[in-house]
């Protein structure tokens, strides 16, 4: 698979290891060159620096051949602009957002948008393991 | 009419005064604490504090019976989303989103924006009117039906020239519509009016064929 990750931060950066191991052509795109060091040294996808909810840098890292596109910065508009970008202009098959808002995030997938709120995952479990469920 | 502006920048300010004065009920939705105490202090009590984006906030002030949603702050994402959720969720009938980078503005109509505004190409516009020799400017858009008006300068060297309307060839479904020459009444061209050097023609054409009506006026 082709994947273009958004957001070199500490999901984005092991999303984009663990992606790149499991076999996958991966591409990273952060604003801050300075993000790519949380890459591990053996990073063989491309890091690209620029914004990604930018449909002309998103041309440049070819998303028109990608399968899969993740929206993780930390910017809740920025991921769900830069997901509709991907999603509608682009037609990207695979399209998934993080969204910390979890009002903003029912909205979004209520239009279809794929996404997830970490705020009410993260929650949960704490939830779970609080009151000792699994 | 109740008319929402999120960002209380200059844009917005300056909106909402021009907006009061006209009678409207305006309500300014901004972050910073600091700048929404100056607004208040100058236009009345008519500038919340908080996020433009945020649902809840957005159910407090009323968006539901609001008319209008206009986003003007200096960020694309912020007006973007603030706009969407307007429309999706509280069915606001028209959002205007100010757009920085003007690629955008066609992006924001595709993801549902009812008017997306960048300054960049309206002062770019703007401009290209003032140069004396630019053969082509946009004059209006009637964006529902893919049309515009544009307003043609015949300069010296046109291909067009002592041709008549019905002898110059144009992109399909282009009309003229008036045509002013120095010093007479303007006058509706029909295929038998001859064109000079220095008429300026009005035109409506389809914005995709504008490249081709910019040639042949032009030539190249």
């Amino acid at each position: 698979m082709n994947v273009i990750i958004m957001g070199c931060g500490r999901v984005g950066a092991r999303l984009a290891s663990q992606l790149e191991k499991s076999g996958n052509q991966v591409t990273v795109i952060d604003l801050d060159p300075n993000a790519f060091r949380r890459l591990p040294t053996d990073f063989k996808g491309n890091a690209l620096v620029g914004n990604g909810a930018d449909a002309t840098m998103l041309r440049r890292a070819n998303i028109q051949t990608a399968d899969a596109f993740i929206a993780l910065t930390q910017g809740d508009n920025r991921n769900i602009m830069a997901a509709q970008i991907a999603k509608d202009i682009f037609k990207v098959k695979r399209v998934v957002c993080r969204i910390y808002d979890p009002l903003r995030q029912e909205m979004y997938a209520e239009m279809g948008l794929e996404s997830l709120s970490p705020t009410i995952v993260f929650a949960d479990m704490l939830q779970n393991m609080v009151e000792g469920k699994k | 009419m109740y008319i929402i502006i999120v960002g209380g920048g200059r844009v917005g300010y300056y909106l909402a005064k021009a907006l009061l004065e006209e009678g409207h009920e305006v309500l300014i939705v901004e972050k910073s604490a600091a700048v929404c105490d100056v607004i208040n202090d100058d236009l009345g009590s008519v500038c919340i504090r908080g996020d433009g984006c945020e649902a809840s906030l957005l159910t407090q002030i009323g968006t539901a019976r609001a008319d209008i949603f206009v986003a003007v702050t200096g960020d694309d994402e912020d007006n973007l989303i603030s706009c969407q959720v307007a429309k999706r969720k509280f069915k606001v009938p028209r959002t205007i989103a100010r757009v920085r980078n003007p690629r955008n503005e066609g992006l924001f109509r595709v993801l549902g924006i009812d008017v997306a505004i960048s300054a960049t190409n309206l002062i770019l516009e703007q401009i290209a009117e003032e140069v004396p020799t630019h053969p082509l400017v946009h004059l209006h858009a009637i964006r529902d039906k893919g049309l515009e008006i544009v307003d043609l300068k015949i300069n010296t060297g046109s291909p067009v020239i002592g041709k008549t309307v019905k002898d110059v060839k144009m992109p399909e479904k282009t009309l003229l519509l008036l045509l002013i020459r120095k010093a007479q009444q303007p006058i509706i061209p029909d295929g038998n009016t001859t064109l000079a050097a220095d008429d300026q023609v009005i035109a409506l054409v389809d914005p995709n064929l504008e490249a081709d009506l910019r040639k042949a006026f032009r030539g190249g």
